[in-house]
């Protein structure tokens, strides 16, 4: 057997959604650590509504606004990073990157660590730079209608020109708000190796190399398991991924030792088409990627070989999001059990339906009975019509209303409460909750209306 | 000489995953094995997963062919009732939603050894 000797960069996930597992990032540091070559680990912490949840934060404290479990992610690893040389890369500044900068450096004194160089990525924010009645809407938010409320935040999806250029410029942490997912992972490598961004295959792979960490443990075990079919080692450990980086941007996703889920040629397809639409044309900021003759090879346990990313010029337009205040929503639930619950579960909702037409309530509402066909069905019921087996059983009637009134959606969640005393025989259990929602849409800006950059935070930006 | 077919749910023989943007879903499905990649391309058809997704006001699906992965990719436009800022619905992403395409039936050949042998006839003698 030949033995190859290739020199490998390191990136590993430490977070692939804002609430994911705490102490996941502590297996992927250690490992990159002992490998001793330093590398970056990246935290993916920002949703598409995540961002308005901080912008609405940042309204209410100005040194809020940025992901509220960072300190929490970051504490056990930071000083690790920082003597292995292990740069962290996260989004994780929302809609405050400069405020998520200033507690990293807290943070980093408090472990007596002293003054990291903390890199602050900007430009995202577009409020007061675009007039929105200028630009087209993104085709994929297909029917869904317009901007009707008060818009709080308007964000491009950045590239990773500046997160590379904060590396090169020797920043331990980079804190960003709004970049393309991918970006995290493309920014280092192309810092490391020095990739021109005209060479589009390697922007490409660098790319791939993102697409296939963002989400965390989703590639290695996570979101996977299906018992008897596809069964997973370890579920409540799972590691999260590690790929090791070639110049040429060939790389292989594997997991740190010792940790559970698994890395095989099923979760890193499952994972490689997630979100994907178009395969020949996955459009970033950076570089459309072309996945159709990506080569997949299993090179050992918990190890996939990736190659084969091709690249082409990147899209003219830049993808923004625009959050802005929707409807309120209000959610109750009661339940029935037993003999002929199906039928009582049936009665509650005919008797709300009845309820809030005679009240004349002016919420849009579905009802589901969980337990039956919920969570594939439509806001019309059309499976639940024709659900007839097991009148007896244990289900769940579970009511949503939607409304741009806070008091007629409370007035409609109400009228379940009230099905205690009201309602069919025996129901219980009865949960509810009202909350305000943030929409959102995709537009489509021109380039030239983003200015991206970063300084060091305690440095004039 | 036809080969014995029978008819089994996609998710005997392929798994996926399901993924949002905005109001578009996509559901990937992987054949686990090479062997059943031409069933999937044969009878997995944007036709039939438009039509599962009917009841939903869907009416346009397409499906990107990915040989060398064993895999397709359906592209559901409109198909999450607002998506997951809007709908109503519990699984306001969509996530459950591969697991409805892995619902559908196929038509696969019966091969040796499948373990899928014809069912015994049993009878009680009166």
């Amino acid at each position: 057997m030949a033995i190859r000797e290739v020199y490998v960069y390191r990136i590993g996930s430490g977070a692939g959604f804002s609430g994911d597992r705490i102490d996941a990032p502590q297996s992927v540091v250690a490992a990159i650590a002992a490998a001793g070559e330093g590398g970056t680990v990246i935290f993916e912490t920002l949703g598409e509504r995540t961002l308005a949840l901080g912008q609405i934060a940042k309204r209410q404290d100005a040194a809020r606004g940025y992901e509220p479990l960072l300190e929490d992610m970051l504490e056990p690893i930071l000083a690790r990073c920082v003597s292995a040389g292990i740069v962290i890369v996260g989004n994780f500044g929302q809609a405050n990157p400069p405020a998520a900068a200033a507690a990293i450096q807290a943070l980093a004194i408090r472990l007596g660590l002293g003054g990291l160089r903390i890199a602050v990525v900007s430009g995202d924010d577009l409020v007061g730079r675009i007039d929105l009645s200028q630009t087209e809407r993104w085709d994929g938010d297909g029917r869904l209608p317009g901007i009707d409320g008060d818009v709080i935040a308007i964000n491009a999806y950045l590239g990773a020109g500046a997160i590379a250029d904060a590396i090169r410029a020797g920043a331990q942490v980079v804190v960003t708000g709004r970049v393309a997912d991918p970006a995290l992972a493309l920014g280092p490598l192309v810092a490391h190796f020095n990739w021109a961004w005209d060479d589009l295959d390697r922007i490409a792979a660098g790319t791939l190399v993102g697409h296939l960490l963002e989400c965390g443990a989703q590639v290695s075990g996570g979101f996977f398991a299906d018992p008897g079919f596809k069964d997973v080692p370890g579920t409540a450990n799972i590691g999260f991924p590690i790929a090791e980086v070639e110049a040429d941007g060939s790389f292989v996703i594997t997991k740190a030792a010792g940790t559970g889920g698994l890395v095989d040629l099923r979760t890193v397809k499952e994972q490689l088409l997630y979100e994907i639409h178009d395969p020949a044309a996955y459009l970033t900021p950076d570089v459309t990627l072309d996945i159709t003759d990506v080569d997949l090879e299993e090179i050992g346990p918990d190890r996939v070989r990736v190659s084969g990313a091709r690249g082409h010029a990147a899209p003219a337009r830049l993808k923004a999001t625009v959050s802005f205040y929707g409807d309120w929503l209000g959610e109750a639930e009661i339940s029935y059990a037993g003999p002929n619950a199906l039928a009582r579960a049936r009665l509650a909702i005919t008797t709300i339906n009845e309820r809030v037409r005679m009240r004349d309530i002016p919420v849009r509402h579905r009802a589901d009975i969980i337990g039956t066909v919920s969570a594939f069905d439509s806001d019309d019921g059309d499976f639940l019509a024709d659900f007839d087996d097991t009148p007896d059983g244990d289900y769940r009637v579970r009511f949503a209303f939607g409304g741009g009134s806070q008091r007629e959606v409370e007035r409609a969640v109400q009228e379940v409460n009230a099905l205690y005393c009201c309602g069919p025989a025996g129901g219980g259990g009865v949960r509810h909750s009202v909350r305000p929602r943030v929409r959102t849409l995709s537009h489509m800006v021109p380039r030239a209306l983003v200015e991206t950059g970063f300084h060091f935070a305690g440095e004039p930006s | 000489m036809t080969a014995l077919m029978q008819t089994v749910s996609l998710h005997r023989i392929a798994h996926g995953r399901s993924g949002d943007k905005g109001n578009r879903l996509n559901v990937n499905i992987i054949a686990y094995e090479p062997r059943h990649w031409p069933v999937l391309e044969a009878e997995v058809t944007a036709e039939r997963v438009a039509a599962l997704f009917a009841y939903r006001g869907v009416i346009q699906v397409t499906r990107y062919a990915l040989p060398r992965l064993g895999a397709l990719n359906f592209v559901i436009e409109d198909a999450l009732e607002g998506g997951v800022n809007s709908s109503l619905g519990l699984d306001t992403h969509g996530k459950c939603l591969s697991y409805l395409v892995l619902g559908m039936d196929v038509r696969v050949p019966v091969e040796p050894g499948d373990g899928h042998e014809a069912e015994p006839v049993l009878q009680t003698a009166r």
